[in-house]
């Protein structure tokens, strides 16, 4: 193995997270990420717009919903429209027009989700395009260098990411091939003042390699890290876990992004074992299936139980879609081919996702979250205790109990 | 409900109707279109998209096909269509068919007509046909007819008359159910002038249904592609003139620019919008100019822009969508093409709709490569708009007598 590279040429990383409130039970933290298109308050879930959209909601939509940092894909915005067309339309943000802030992935998540269509080496994933069958090279230079193309606020280094289910030797050599990957993204970082990137912690589920990451990796001076190889196919028992680890390595000073994660649940717990930002596909995702998230869970408005319910999906929601619309217009709508069904479900979980998020801040920053984990469960599962056990366990460990 | 002619220009019609909606203070100025809907929703559109578009029509068009089979819901929920759509402050007429799908011939009865819903055929006769008029409570809505003498390429004189005798004995019956239903005295119902191709029955539908306490006349079956339209057009100033002046005429079927101004020189007020709603399914938007006195270097940028448009567009180009196997027309820019990729224009210059002011083709181009659904809640919205300001265009035209210059613009974009 390569000396790791030692970023004495990358001047000390801005801080550009401010901590305004913790927890004295748990882990939980409130702050404030200070980012070049604004500042975002944390914790916070960031919806995902892989391909330079929210799916069907427009930027405004969006914005008016408070959302103020989403997701794009490097993967797949470097196929289409590719870098290039993006430079010329202004970055990314110029491209569809969002104010506020941008997270890219780095493409490293599609080598395990395309796995079929790549091969990786130390230079990097090679893709086969499944549009063209045209083959890239996606190295740790090319992800910042589309990157920096793209001009988001946040940017991921390409790590090698195997899937979580995966053992042996091939998640060592993944994990150490990531932090050397990390060094090389460092290198050919050209926009340290524009753009904050932040690190991936892998590992997988083995404790001894986390911690051999999480030691080599936080003395890379970058502005924020990230928890990866999570949020597969693992079980929850190892999935708390290496969250708890990880965020018991990890500076306080700098926001922890737990990548791929999620439902309700799990959101409350992560905040609680520490973690700051979110992003999963599952509230857009689920929303365009006709699944609307609730606090007790969801509803699957698709079903003839909610043919005659007048009700808006929930009483307490503010989004337009509660506002103005009943379970029984959206169960209509949902069984016609006009896509406005799908387009008022994803503007609703995109809204209760965020409106989560709020509330849990809200008691972090009132001292009361441990009081606020117990009403979540409790509402979610009718009972606290009735809570899942890998849950239950993960908030014992941080000092939240739910009876 | 009151109609008021401001002025008959050229056989075309401009006034206002007054006293509409349930607390009678609406007012809708025609020449109009209807806002098109699908399961009372605007295409792509929710309510906060719908509302970001400048010129919204009065009234929405509501199609029982995409509402009969939830006629039981909507019976329980009590308080009628507009509410539980989400738009209890809009106008609602509701026609029998969608004019973008159109119907299996061969289900009209002396008893009963069919509408077929995304979950099959709904049977109705006069009485089920009133009950779901009553669920919905809609302001105005197209009375029972048999609309098929006009469907074959012929019509047989014999289907011709049966469609006007059978139309009018529903409409009787649904005059009579009405008097009977406290909920329906404040809905009008909209007679339905048939007889095909055969102008003594034409006529004689238009002298009937006139006779009857009807809130307006649907002028149906001139609905096609243009050459029928243009074949049936003197059918159309016929059926007009022997209706009275001072109730609005409707047309199904027809939403393209060209036709609508043909129809309104023919005596029509009112339209359906689904014209835009085609035009976004095909991943299309319509950029012709309704600018008919632009300032003079406008003119020869508009000229010159037009003239590039028509150049590249193939006028037989068959684009397959899910919802409509249409032509391109020579009004629309299909923003599927390579060449938009790196266009950083607004889809039109100079237009006000959300997506003109925070978009690009190139934006768009994208979206539709890549199969995103934002791809039609933006064209639609730009589409939407476009229409809508066409209509706005024909009434200030009436207003100011340069209907002529109007028409000859559209005619130059048409061919």
């Amino acid at each position: 193995m390569a000396a790791a590279l030692s970023p004495t040429s990358l001047e000390s990383a801005p801080r550009i997270m401010r901590l305004v409130a913790e927890c004295s039970r748990s882990r939980a933290r409130a702050g404030e990420l200070r980012l070049p298109h604004g500042p975002v308050a944390t914790p916070v879930f960031m919806p995902v717009g892989t391909q330079a959209t929210m799916k069907g909601i427009t930027a405004e939509q969006l914005d008016a919903l408070g959302c103020r940092i989403c997701l794009g894909n490097t993967y797949h915005l470097g196929l289409r429209p590719g870098p290039e067309l993006i430079q010329k339309a202004h970055g990314l943000h110029g491209f569809m027009n969002w104010p506020h802030n941008l997270l890219t992935d780095s493409g490293g998540f599609q080598m395990v989700s395309l796995v079929s269509l790549s091969e990786v080496t130390e230079e990097g994933v090679r893709f086969r395009s499944p549009y063209d069958g045209d083959e890239t090279l996606l190295s740790p230079e090319k992800s910042v260098e589309i990157q920096n193309a793209l001009g988001s606020d946040i940017i991921m280094q390409l790590d090698d990411v195997v899937s979580s289910t995966v053992t042996g030797p091939r998640v060592e050599e993944a994990m150490y091939r990531s932090i050397r990957w990390l060094d090389r993204c460092i290198a050919a970082h050209q926009r340290p003042d524009k753009q904050n990137l932040f690190a991936i912690i892998q590992g997988g589920l083995d404790a001894d390699l986390r911690t051999t990451c999480l030691e080599e990796m936080t003395k890379r001076d970058v502005p924020g890290f990230a928890i990866g190889g999570l949020s597969g196919g693992e079980s929850k028992g190892q999935f708390w876990r290496m969250v708890a680890l990880s965020t018991s390595r990890l500076p306080k000073d700098k926001p922890r992004y737990l990548m791929g994660v999620g439902y309700a649940t799990d959101l409350v717990v992560c905040v609680a074992l520490g973690c700051d930002m979110f992003d999963c596909v599952f509230p857009t995702r689920t929303a365009r299936f006709g699944s609307a998230l609730v606090p007790t869970g969801n509803l699957q408005l698709k079903k003839k139980q909610y043919e005659k319910d007048f009700r808006p999906i929930d009483n307490n929601c503010a989004c337009p879609t509660c506002q103005k619309h009943s379970r029984a217009f959206l169960h209509a709508l949902l069984h016609s081919d006009n896509t406005a069904a799908l387009h008022h479900l994803t503007v609703h979980n995109i809204a209760y996702q965020l409106q989560l998020m709020s509330a849990v801040r809200a008691s972090i920053v009132e001292k009361r979250f441990p009081d606020f984990v117990r009403d979540f469960m409790g509402t979610m599962y009718g009972d606290p205790t009735l809570c899942p056990t890998w849950a239950t366990e993960a908030l014992a460990s941080v000092g939240i109990t739910l009876s | 409900m009151k109609l008021s002619l401001t002025k008959v220009v050229n056989g075309c019609r401009l006034g206002k109707i007054k006293n509409l909606g349930k607390a009678g203070d609406r007012t809708m100025d025609i020449p109009a279109c209807l806002l098109y809907t699908k399961t009372g929703s605007a295409p792509h559109l929710t309510h906060q998209t719908l509302h970001t578009i400048h010129g919204l029509p009065a009234m929405a068009q509501l199609t029982l096909s995409s509402l009969a089979e939830h006629h039981e819901v909507l019976a329980e929920y009590k308080e009628g269509i507009g509410k539980f759509i989400g738009m209890p402050e809009s106008l609602l007429y509701c026609s029998l068919h969608d004019p973008v799908s159109p119907c299996p011939a061969g289900y009209v009865t002396n008893k009963s007509v069919s509408v077929w819903g995304l979950g099959g055929r709904v049977e109705m006769t006069a009485s089920k046909f009133m009950a779901i008029q009553q669920a919905l409570q809609p302001d105005w809505f197209q009375c029972l007819s048999d609309g098929e003498a006009s469907c074959e390429e012929a019509t047989s004189i014999k289907r011709a008359r049966k469609s006007v005798d059978r139309s009018l004995l529903f409409l009787d019956n649904c005059l009579r159910l009405q008097e009977e239903s406290e909920v329906l005295q404040r809905s009008a119902i909209i007679g339905v002038i048939e007889g095909g191709d055969v102008m003594e029955e034409r006529l004689r539908s238009a002298r009937e249904t006139a006779k009857r306490p009807v809130g307006g006349f649907l002028l149906d079956g001139f609905q096609g592609n243009p050459a029928t339209l243009e074949t049936r057009l003197y059918l159309l100033s016929s059926v007009t003139a022997e209706l009275p002046e001072d109730k609005p005429r409707l047309i199904c079927g027809v939403s393209r620019p060209d036709e609508v101004l043909e129809c309104i020189e023919r005596g029509v007020d009112l339209f359906e919008s689904f014209f835009p709603y085609q035009v976004t399914e095909r991943g299309c938007a319509l950029t012709f100019s309704f600018d008919y006195q632009p300032n003079p270097e406008e003119t020869l940028l508009q000229q010159n822009g037009i003239q590039e448009e028509i150049k590249y567009v193939d006028q037989t180009k068959k684009i397959k969508t899910t919802s409509c196997n249409q032509e391109m027309t020579s009004f629309e820019i299909n923003l599927k093409e390579k060449k938009y990729q790196e266009d950083f224009d607004p889809l039109v210059r100079g237009c006000s709709c959300y997506c003109c002011k925070n978009h690009t083709r190139a934006y768009i181009h994208h979206l539709l490569v890549t199969n995103e659904l934002l791809a039609g809640v933006l064209l639609m919205m730009h589409n939407f708009e476009h229409y809508f300001g066409f209509f706005h265009s024909i009434r200030e035209a009436l207003k100011s007598d340069r209907l002529a210059q109007l028409k000859e613009l559209i005619r130059r974009q048409a061919s």
